[in-house]
């Protein structure tokens, strides 16, 4: 069909991408809209809970932290299941949703995002084969356990496992050791992987020399620490609420005296006590590069300081130091330094560290759009909350939400055949 | 024959590896195709602009969006013109509805009354791709949909591009939008269909005062190429290092 043929037909359909959130201010370009929305404000958020979860399963095994162990595992299969949940805000917003795929076909090396199929594709081989080297033995054990069993529901889970042990069956203290050695090693080198991941999620904003806000050195770095610091948060708001699921399911079961609920509590709070000085660590780093980011610009304040000052103190002032810095950082660093940590506190401040870090993506990539190429206007975004159309949905409130409650409901699958908790 | 288990792994290896390699990925290629691909072009397409003679009649943008099917009452355009004017307070008024298609009539901006005894200068500017030597938006195209020909236009494969927008963020003059129909991305071309056949673009043909003029930098006898070597032109925005090609003449320090 031709373009004056679909023109005739009416231009409500003809949707400009961008015009429909974006409202202007003095002048811009024709052409500026708000292009990067709320998808790829939740890219950089899940790709960065990702690469925390990971890190901090990493923390155990290869560094040894032994405070972490019980949580390492956990940590792991959630970054399994973090995973494949990195790549829908960026299928979700692209405009030719089918031809995704050509990134891993004609990938253009030059470009900071043809390399995304490359880094995630290695990243996703040393996460999956390290939960294999980690849960070789239970899956041998289970299809020993599950053999000559009847029922359907058993049937499959045996043959299942036989898949996922690969047909090695060997548990010998030898056979062991090696599995260790190899989840050492694997863990090691996902490190550096995970926070290339990430970091280059980073490049990809820090290298748009067009973009006064994003252009900087610093934003892989900021985008690392502030990746890890959403993933430890993640993954101990996920542990508490999942210890508190069982503690309660023990009261019921056994009564609030019982000594089993004892000991779930109390391992439940030395855990997170124990994760929540990593936590700690990694949240200084973030702020301080952040706020290094921000002192050096105003100092140095060149041409664009003038339309930036005006977006940060002015236009976005509440977004990032009400919301961001002070709701989002410095609230829950207070509430975690102070003494007698309790779960109720914890929880809350895991609530605001992980809705800062969010704010903080929300800023750099709704706030590198709120002011024009010209530096002569502003842009403000208006995030569509009902959808009533397949894009309004995609790049609003409920694509947004359908991205963040997925990760939660592809952990509830995979837990089933890698269970990940031990309270013993 | 026995196979152990080292042997199958190795072999199915093998041969996913070999299968992975098809055919088709060698091409045989022409000689005349070989020499057009790494042969240089004695073509350098550039623009030149004069804004003194611009009087932000609007025909130029008209005549894209007619030629180039871009919908006429999107706010969308390849090509548009700006208006300044400076105050004798040092304020600045700049504007580009409809990005200047339906001509400069009116004396207010934005609604506001303008003081006619307050203003110093007051000017046009057309704008348009500046089909750049290094061009930013083609360095961060993720699948290579973008590309700059042997003759300097940088031009969008549209069966190719994935629409994900960053050539759009890349380009510091705010040149690109998503094509409202093809839904992929979408820049001025200098009118290649046009100007590869002998014709002028669009816009220079629709200028009645010869404020556009598109020429040949590789040919020394190229009344553009003259004017460029030989009088003082500018560029927009060079601190981005992508050395655009579209000349300014009359550029003021106050055009963004």
């Amino acid at each position: 069909m031709s373009v004056e043929a679909i023109v005739a037909q009416g231009a409500e359909h003809l949707g400009v991408h961008g015009l429909e959130w974006t409202s202007k201010e003095l002048f811009t370009y024709p052409n500026e809209f708000i292009y990067w929305s709320i998808q790829i404000v939740m890219y950089p958020y899940m790709t960065g809970l990702v690469a925390g979860a990971f890190v901090l399963s990493s923390l155990y095994h290869v560094f040894g932290q032994q405070d972490l162990k019980n949580m390492a595992r956990f940590s792991l299969v959630f970054s399994l299941a973090l995973l494949p949940v990195a790549m829908m805000p960026l299928q979700l917003h692209l405009q030719q949703p089918f031809r995704g795929m050509n990134v891993m076909f004609t990938p253009h090396f030059t470009s900071a995002i043809a390399a995304f199929g490359i880094v995630f594709s290695t990243y996703a081989v040393i996460v999956l084969s390290e939960i294999w080297f980690v849960y070789r033995q239970y899956f041998v054990e289970q299809v020993i356990a599950l053999k000559g069993r009847e029922g359907i529901k058993d049937r499959f889970m045996y043959y299942l496992y036989i898949v996922l042990t690969l047909g090695a069956f060997d548990t010998s203290d030898k056979a062991i050791a090696k599995d260790k050695k190899a989840v050492k090693i694997l863990a090691a080198i996902g490190i550096p992987v995970a926070c290339f991941l990430h970091g280059y999620a980073g490049f990809i904003f820090g290298s748009v020399k067009a973009n006064a806000l994003w252009m900087s050195p610093l934003m892989p770095v900021i985008f690392i620490m502030s990746a890890i610091v959403s993933g430890i948060a993640l993954c101990m708001l996920t542990y508490i609420i999942i210890m508190e699921w069982k503690k309660w399911g023990t009261i019921i079961a056994k009564g609030k005296g019982d000594k089993s609920v004892h000991v779930i509590a109390g391992a439940e709070l030395d855990v997170i006590t124990k994760t929540s000085r990593y936590l700690l660590g990694f949240l200084i780093a973030a702020i301080t590069l952040e706020l290094l980011d921000l002192i050096f610009r105003g100092y140095t304040a060149m041409k664009s300081w003038d339309i930036l000052r005006s977006v940060m103190y002015g236009k976005d002032f509440m977004n990032i130091f009400v919301l961001q810095y002070t709701l989002g950082n410095l609230v829950p660093f207070i509430l975690l330094l102070m003494p007698r940590l309790t779960i109720k506190r914890v929880f809350v401040a895991l609530v605001l560290v992980l809705f800062g870090v969010f704010m903080m993506r929300w800023n750099v990539v709704i706030g590198g759009q709120a002011f024009s190429l010209s530096f002569a206007g502003y842009m403000h975004y208006h995030m569509p909350i009902i959808p009533h159309s397949l894009e309004t949905f995609k790049e609003g409130l409920f694509g947004a939400l359908t991205v963040a409650a997925t990760p939660f409901v592809l952990f509830w699958i995979i837990n089933k055949v890698t269970p990940s908790f031990e309270y013993k | 024959m026995s196979c152990s288990r080292r042997d199958l792994l190795k072999n199915t290896f093998k041969a996913t590896l070999a299968s992975a390699l098809p055919l088709s990925a060698f091409k045989m290629l022409s000689p005349a195709q070989v020499k057009a691909s790494v042969g240089d072009s004695n073509v350098r397409w550039v623009f030149l602009v004069d804004t003194h003679k611009c009087v932000g009649c609007g025909l130029c943008v008209k005549a894209c969006k007619n030629e180039n099917e871009i919908p006429y009452d999107l706010p969308i355009t390849r090509t548009w013109v700006e208006r300044y004017v400076l105050m004798k307070n040092g304020q600045s008024h700049i504007e580009s509805p409809s990005g200047g298609r339906d001509g400069y009539t009116d004396t207010k901006i934005r609604g506001n009354d303008i003081p006619a005894d307050q203003i110093t200068k007051g000017f046009f500017v057309p704008k348009l791709c500046n089909q750049c030597k290094k061009p930013a938006c083609v360095q961060v195209c993720p699948v290579g949909a973008t590309y700059q020909t042997r003759d300097g236009v940088v031009l969008v494969d549209r069966t190719w591009c994935i629409g994900c927008g960053y050539c759009i963020m890349a380009c510091p003059y705010g040149m690109r939008f998503f094509h409202p129909v093809h839904k992929v991305a979408e820049k001025c071309t200098f009118c290649y269909h046009r100007i590869t056949k002998g014709m002028k673009t669009a816009c220079v043909q629709n200028c009645p005062f010869e404020a556009r003029q598109i020429g040949n930098l590789k040919d020394p006898n190229d009344p553009v190429t003259k004017i460029i070597m030989n009088e003082r032109v500018a560029v927009l925005k060079d601190e981005y290092g992508t050395k655009p090609q579209v000349y300014y003449i009359g550029l003021d320090t106050n055009v963004r």
